[in-house]
């Protein structure tokens, strides 16, 4: 059981907005950060800041002990086998377009296809657009079934002997489907392609087993896991990062320099020009120390009864409908809904004069909203320091919601 | 609970031009013709105009978006149909001074579109009532252009 207390360690969420408390539903952007992240950041920029991997004065051997420290924390946070296959990046976009722009061109000739899903979003799409135009490769989509989850026939049916490259989201920043990426990996490997996992909403919220998934590349972004913004993390199997070429050139990520000719350094740190992220990785390293702490399995359970909970709730509203699978158990928690005739931003707007903040657009995945047949709409994200009394306080302000614009309608 | 403030967002005239839009649909004989659409919320404009003589003889909309969007859209081809094209270039230039909370030229006589006001207090919803008139603005200097 995750205690209530854990909200106390986030003071962001101890402010009053529009003049009620804050209720925050928009974890799936981006989640709130506790005070251990917040200080580890300080304490670094305060007693420890100082260039990696150069210098021999004592600051830049501590810097360089808790970027690396931080990396060993990644390994173990996703069972990776080694430290050389985490490389630090700014976030998940950048680890897939690093993926689509080394591997991708190096592999994915013409005529080869790449395979991706409906519920992608969009930086699971374009890097792999981008891709198949540059190589005259075929993008393809898996179809989704009627509530929003992915069959393993339709996943056969895509995946041929000519497919390089499967990428998917491991859980839908939209619809919370969680994938079934192992299965997938296991097809993708059946036909020789490679598995890429687009982590950027599982990470946070379940025990991520890479070794276990046996997936090739793994991304996911650090600000989402209660981290700090800007860094990011591209996990690749040891054996398939030492083929690949970097694609940023410059310091930090070269052994000898000549005048025409350079080599690289050993993974990962090929794959890490210019000076790295550090402050961003050391707050990532506290992130992950805060989750673990509080177990992942927990905040799974914790996701699993809030998404429960809340479409228990909202579905009692008259008119709401709630998009993706009905079963809790496949989902998690994020629940993405419109109220009939109320357009998304006017609910968002509602919501937010009564200070609840939820996310109303087209949650950057286009492809999505065409096949849900919808322009936009709106969601609420559950992280572990919500609560129910946050879903009922969104069901008030649904409630409130429908009532204010029957009135003046 | 009460929602005065919102009450200076959903004013009752926008909300009226939401329900019943003023000049929707396509014009079939057009002379200007764009989509534009809010990459950040997805809200969609579809503006077709018929210009004769620098006089804008007539305007209509189609799309999707929130109330914000579709009655700005819906007052926006009212207050261009019958007016020349600098004439809807400036009300345009007034309707943007307004959003952004700068002193506008109140000598216009704005009419339904002075309802509008409110939004420059809601930040993030400006972006919706300011699409139909980029889409103007833009399909009028595109015109000119060729």
């Amino acid at each position: 059981m995750i205690s209530k207390e854990i909200k106390s360690y986030f003071p962001i969420l101890n402010q009053e907005i529009n003049g009620h408390p804050l209720v925050y539903l928009d974890s799936a952007a981006t989640s709130q950060k506790p005070v251990q992240v917040i200080e580890a950041l300080e304490n670094y920029y305060k007693f420890d800041n100082s260039n990696v991997h150069r210098g021999v004065h004592t600051l830049g051997n501590r810097a360089t002990e808790k970027y690396e420290g931080a990396r060993e924390k990644v390994q173990k946070f996703i069972n990776a086998s080694s430290t050389e296959e985490i490389v630090f990046l700014r976030g998940t976009t950048t680890a897939i377009n690093l993926v689509a722009q080394s591997y991708g061109r190096a592999n994915v000739n013409e005529g080869d296809e790449i395979v991706i899903t409906y519920m992608e979003h969009h930086s699971n799409i374009i890097p792999w657009q981008q891709l198949a135009k540059e190589r005259g490769a075929i993008l393809k989509y898996i179809e989704l079934e009627e509530d929003g989850t992915i069959s393993l026939e339709q996943v056969k049916a895509a995946i041929t002997e000519r497919t390089k490259i499967v990428s998917m989201v491991y859980v839908s920043n939209v619809l919370g489907t969680m994938n079934p990426v192992k299965e997938v990996a296991q097809i993708a490997h059946e036909n020789g392609a490679v598995m890429v996992v687009d982590g950027a909403q599982a990470a946070p919220h379940l025990k991520i087993d890479v070794q276990q998934l046996d997936c090739d590349f793994f991304a996911f972004s650090g600000h989402k896991m209660v981290g700090p913004t800007g860094i990011g993390v591209l996990y690749g199997k040891k054996a398939l990062l030492n083929e690949m070429e970097p694609v940023e050139f410059g310091g930090e990520m070269i052994d000898f320099v000549g005048l025409y000719d350079s080599t690289w350094k050993e993974l990962p740190w090929k794959f890490e020009g210019g000076t790295p992220i550090i402050a961003g990785a050391v707050g990532l390293g506290a992130a992950i120390d805060f989750l673990n702490e509080i177990g992942l399995d927990e905040i799974e359970k914790h996701e699993h009864e809030m998404a429960a909970y809340a479409m228990k709730k909202m579905s009692g509203i008259d008119g709401l409908e709630i998009y993706g699978p009905k079963d809790p158990a496949k989902r998690a928690g994020i629940v993405t809904f419109n109220l009939n005739d109320v357009h998304p931003h006017d609910v968002a707007t509602v919501l937010d004069m009564s200070g609840i903040a939820v996310r109303a657009g087209h949650h950057c995945a286009q492809p999505l909203m065409k096949w849900l047949e919808v322009s936009a709409t709106a969601r609420a994200s559950f992280y572990l320091y919500n609560g129910e009394s946050d879903v009922d306080r969104l069901v008030e302000g649904l409630r409130s919601a429908k009532e204010y614009f029957n009135d003046v309608f | 609970m009460s929602f005065n403030n919102l009450d200076q967002l959903y004013r009752s005239v926008i909300m009226d031009h939401y329900k019943t839009p003023r000049n929707k649909g396509t014009i079939e004989n057009d002379s200007i013709n764009i989509e534009m659409n809010n990459p950040t919320c997805g809200d969609r404009i579809h503006l077709t105009l018929q210009v004769e003589d620098g006089i804008v003889k007539d305007a209509k909309f189609d799309g999707e978006g929130c109330s914000i969007s579709m009655a700005s859209a819906s007052m926006m081809t009212q207050a261009v149909k019958g007016k020349d094209v600098d004439t809807a270039l400036g009300l345009s230039k007034t309707f943007s001074d307004m959003m952004l909370g700068k002193e506008y030229d109140d000598s216009v006589d704005l009419g339904d579109i002075e309802a509008l006001q409110g939004v420059s207090q809601f930040p993030a919803r400006i972006k919706c009532a300011t699409l139909a008139w980029k889409a103007m603005e833009k399909g009028v200097h595109e015109q000119e252009k060729s």
